[in-house]
C-alpha cells in the first residue's frame, strides 16, 4: 500500500469556512462583509490581502479593511464587479464565505516609525488603508505627523466617510477629503488628491507615504512626491492589483513584470514597480 | 485699506511671489487692495467682465460652471495661497467660471487693467509674471485633465 503525502500546497489552497455576521452597504455598488473566523482570531498585517471564495461561483483577491488589532471580525470591503463579487454581495447574515490567507506584504508599518505618515486613498482605495490609519491611531507615539488625504469622484461616492469625519475631527491626525465633481450642497474641496498635497504639513525627508487607490491614482500621487517634494521613490509604498488566482506564487497569474503580486507584493516600493506603471501590456 | 508697504509684506509670504525683486513687487503692490468676503460670496461671475486677479490669503473659493437647467456645478476649489482667476489676461476679459466663497476669505485683489499695463510697461515684470500664471494654468489643466479619465475608477 502507497500512502501519499499531501503537498503543503493543497493546504493553501483550501479555503476555510467563515460565517457571516452582517452585509453593510457601503455605496452603491460597494459593500463591506463582516466575517466571523472559525476559531474566533485571524492574525494579519496591515496591507494584506485574502483570497475570498464564494461557494460554486469563484474565488477573488480582496484586500483586509478591518483593524488588526480594533475590531475581533474580518472586515474585506468590496465593490461589485464581476459575478464573484455580485454573488458576494447577496450573502445574509449566517451564511459562509470561503478565506484563503491572509497574503501579501503589508504597509511598512514598523519601518516607518519615526516619520511622517502620508496617507493617500483614491475610491475604494480607502479600504486597504483603513488597517493602516488604525495602526498608525493606536501606536499614535510610534509616528510623527499623520496625514490622510482621500479623493472619490462624488460626495455619494465617499467611503467609510463617518470614519473620515470623526478623524478629521481629531488633532493628532489631519484629514482632508476632496471630490471631482459637486453640487452647491458641497462645502469641501473639489479636485484631484493630488491637489490636496500642498495644503498639509509634512517632512519629505522624513515620510513615508502609503498610496492606494487605481493605477493611474498612484503614478500620479508618486510622481507628485517625487517632483514636487523631491521625496525617494523608495519611501513611496504603493499596493497593487493583477488578476491573482493561487495566491500563493504558484500559478504566475498576477505576474507584473519580475515580480509576482501575490507574493512579492501587494504592497510594493514605488523604487520596486514604478519603472513598469509606463509599460503597455505589463 | 492696508497701504502698500504693509501689501508687499503680505505678498512676500506667499510662494507666487519668490524670487521678485523690490521694485518689481511695488509695482505689483501699488495695484493690490486686501478684500475679506463672507462665506457664500460671488467673487465674480462666469461671463462677467474679468477686472481683476486674485490671491487667495486664506479661505475657500469654488469655481462654478453653470449649465442651463442642471445645478450649479462646482469644477474646482481653490485655498490658501492659490491664485484665482485668468480671465483678465486676455481678450474678451470674460470670466469663464463663477467663483464663490465656500467660508469667510481673505483675498488680495490685484487691478486688471493696471496690472496688464505695467506689465507691458515692464516686459521683465511681465514676462516672470505671465511665466508663473502659465504654470498655475498648466497644473490646473492638467489636474482638471484627471478629473476627466476617472481618476478613482474600479480598483479593488
Amino acid at each position: 500500500m502507497v500512502t501519499l503525502t499531501e503537498p503543503a500546497v493543497i493546504d493553501q489552497m483550501t479555503p476555510i469556512p467563515f460565517k457571516v455576521r452582517s452585509v453593510r452597504e457601503e455605496l452603491s455598488h460597494t459593500f463591506t462583509l463582516e466575517l466571523e473566523p472559525p476559531n474566533g482570531d485571524f492574525d494579519f498585517q496591515p496591507g494584506q490581502f485574502t483570497m475570498v471564495y464564494a461557494f460554486g461561483i469563484g474565488e477573488v483577491p480582496i484586500s483586509i479593511s478591518s483593524s488588526s488589532t480594533r475590531e475581533a471580525t474580518l472586515l474585506q470591503t468590496i465593490r461589485r464587479t464581476g459575478a464573484v463579487t455580485h454573488a458576494l454581495g447577496t450573502l445574509k447574515s449566517g451564511d459562509y464565505v470561503g478565506i484563503r490567507g491572509p497574503y501579501g506584504t503589508p504597509w511598512p508599518m514598523q519601518e516607518s516609525k519615526g516619520r511622517d505618515l502620508l496617507i493617500v486613498g483614491g475610491g475604494i482605495g480607502l479600504a486597504p488603508l483603513r488597517p493602516a490609519i488604525y495602526h498608525a491611531l493606536e501606536n499614535r507615539d510610534d509616528y510623527e505627523r499623520v496625514v490622510v488625504l482621500y479623493g472619490t469622484r462624488t460626495p455619494d461616492d465617499i467611503l467609510f466617510e463617518t470614519e473620515l469625519r470623526r478623524w478629521g475631527d481629531r488633532t493628532d491626525i489631519t484629514t482632508l477629503i476632496t471630490v471631482d465633481a459637486a453640487d452647491r450642497g458641497w462645502y469641501g474641496a473639489v479636485g484631484v488628491v493630488t491637489r490636496l498635497i500642498g495644503r498639509v504639513g509634512f517632512d519629505p525627508s522624513n515620510t513615508t507615504a502609503l498610496v492606494c487607490g487605481p493605477e493611474i491614482m498612484m503614478t500620479v500621487t508618486a510622481e507628485r512626491l517625487m517632483e514636487g517634494y523631491s521625496m525617494e521613490p523608495s519611501n513611496i509604498y504603493v499596493t497593487m492589483e493583477r488578476n491573482m488566482k493561487c495566491g500563493i506564487g504558484v500559478c504566475g497569474h498576477c505576474q507584473f513584470g519580475a515580480k509576482f503580486i501575490c507574493t512579492d507584493g501587494a504592497v510594493f516600493s514605488y523604487s520596486e514597480v514604478g519603472h513598469l506603471f509606463d509599460i503597455k501590456g505589463v | 485699506m492696508m497701504d502698500t508697504e504693509n501689501l508687499i509684506k503680505v505678498l512676500d509670504e506667499q510662494s507666487f511671489f519668490t524670487g521678485l525683486s523690490p521694485e518689481q513687487m511695488v509695482v505689483l503692490a501699488s495695484t493690490a487692495a486686501e478684500v475679506d468676503y463672507s462665506g457664500g460670496v460671488e467673487v465674480f461671475e462666469e461671463g462677467g467682465r474679468a477686472d481683476a486677479a486674485y490671491l487667495i490669503l486664506e479661505g475657500a473659493v469654488a469655481l462654478e460652471l453653470h449649465v442651463t437647467n442642471r445645478a450649479h456645478h462646482i469644477v474646482q476649489t481653490l485655498h490658501e495661497s492659490e491664485v484665482l482667476g485668468w480671465g483678465w489676461l486676455f481678450p474678451p476679459h470674460r470670466w469663464s467660471f463663477s467663483a464663490r466663497t465656500l467660508e469667510p476669505t481673505k483675498v488680495v485683489r490685484f487691478d486688471a487693467i493696471q496690472l496688464r499695463a505695467a506689465w507691458e510697461s515692464d516686459c521683465e515684470l511681465g514676462y516672470e509674471m505671465m511665466k508663473r500664471f502659465a504654470q498655475v494654468m498648466t497644473g490646473r489643466l492638467a489636474a482638471t485633465r484627471l478629473q476627466l479619465v476617472d481618476f478613482y475608477g474600479d480598483t479593488h
